[in-house]
């Protein structure tokens, strides 16, 4: 056991702790996460969510595969039923919250500036922004990038990706780190599959498969109103499962996670 | 493109181990980084020096270390390695298998110069 970080040895990473080496230097074994920083900032958020009992759903996806589309016409599915919140980030302008506060629901925009991703101190500052009390399910509309929000958490318990059928269905083979993110793969802007003839909604989802990933694939078109329906049963079945999660003091990491960096930490 | 938010966070939780250790400076910093950490190596060797300028680790060798994609297969249970984008199992084919190494962005190890009189570690 190495007392620097409480890391486990095992035998898989034995070799990489203290070896001595020349006099007046120390080599020391560190294994720990680079982004552990980040990581501690999320587990914070995250305990903010469960203590309120709010879901916390991470959106990423490409810009303009209908992100903002979706909550539009979420949040007025799911109004009456549940108190919703949003945190958008985009590099700039406020466009976004406004279209979602045109919906009647507390918005908090997130300039980035150049930044091409969110982190949990960035959502940390928004959530002090924001009125939480007596909100059910938090959304966070990650900056359109399929690339680096994949390698942040937020603090969020579950990502959802969206795909939209003008993009190419072999996406998930070329933005792996992105698309094993993902808790659920929305395949969205169905309604134009008629006019779109190189998209494949199964070759998607194989390619989605390759990456080893059981998230549920749903189909829908948000502003066409087509296949919503399974995607607010989503919510209500993952909104119940947090709850009953808050009930039983526990809480859940999304997919984000490193698995192979379980094999060289204990859980905090 | 993260990887000067990364070199910061190196930089930072290198300088947590030089107070840790009472040591002078670093030497030699190990970072072991898979292809599906989202970091390119790359990038990560340029940004160091950004972050590290005027720090006590400046003139430290940075050295990444290139994980190798590797699954353990749930339902025939080989251990195997894969592609990044293919992450299925290579004796069976299936693809409920676990990340075993290839996403893990790891500080490992890092070499510190201590004060000229060291007492011998043991």
């Amino acid at each position: 056991m190495c007392d620097t970080c409480g890391c486990n040895l095992t035998p898989g990473n034995r070799h990489l702790a203290y070896k001595p080496v020349a006099r007046g230097a120390t080599a020391v074994s560190v294994l720990k996460g680079l982004l552990a920083k980040n990581d501690d900032q999320a587990g914070h958020n995250r305990a903010h969510f469960d203590r309120r009992g709010i879901l916390a759903l991470n959106l990423m996806s490409s810009p303009g595969s209908g992100k903002t589309a979706l909550l539009e016409a979420t949040l007025t599915a799911l109004k009456g039923e549940f108190t919703c919140a949003v945190i958008e980030g985009d590099l700039e302008t406020e466009n976004d919250a406004e279209r979602i506060r045109a919906k009647g629901v507390q918005a908090h925009q997130i300039v980035t500036g150049t930044a091409c991703h969110l982190d949990a101190h960035l959502v940390h500052d928004a959530l002090h922004e924001m009125k939480l009390d007596g909100v059910d399910i938090l959304f966070i509309e990650n900056v359109g990038n399929l690339v680096c929000p994949a390698s942040f958490d937020l603090g969020q318990h579950l990502n959802v990706t969206l795909l939209s059928v003008t993009e190419g269905d072999d996406k998930p083979a070329k933005y792996p780190v992105m698309f094993r993110a993902a808790d659920a793969l929305l395949l969205t802007k169905t309604d134009l599959l008629p006019v779109l003839d190189d998209f494949d909604l199964d070759r998607a989802e194989a390619h989605l498969r390759n990456l080893a990933n059981p998230a549920p694939v749903l189909h829908l078109s948000a502003r066409k109103d087509a296949g919503m329906g399974p995607w607010l049963d989503w919510i209500r079945v993952q909104l119940a499962q947090q709850l009953a999660r808050v009930a039983a003091g526990q809480s859940r990491r999304p997919a984000i996670q490193p698995d192979g960096a379980r094999y060289h930490h204990t859980e905090a | 493109m993260h990887e000067l938010s990364i070199a910061q966070a190196l930089v930072e939780q290198v300088e947590a181990v030089i107070r840790t250790h009472h040591a002078l400076r670093a030497s030699l910093i190990r970072v072991r980084v898979g292809p599906l950490a989202g970091v390119v190596p790359e990038l990560l060797a340029h940004a160091f020096p950004l972050a590290a300028a005027g720090s006590r680790m400046e003139h430290a060798e940075l050295a990444l270390v290139k994980a190798p994609v590797r699954v353990l297969c749930e339902r025939c249970g080989a251990e195997s390695e894969a592609a990044m984008n293919r992450l299925l199992c290579a004796e069976c084919g299936d693809w409920h298998t676990r990340i075993v190494s290839g996403d893990e962005l790891l500080l490992e190890s890092v070499e510190l110069e201590t004060a000229a009189s060291p007492s011998p570690a043991s």
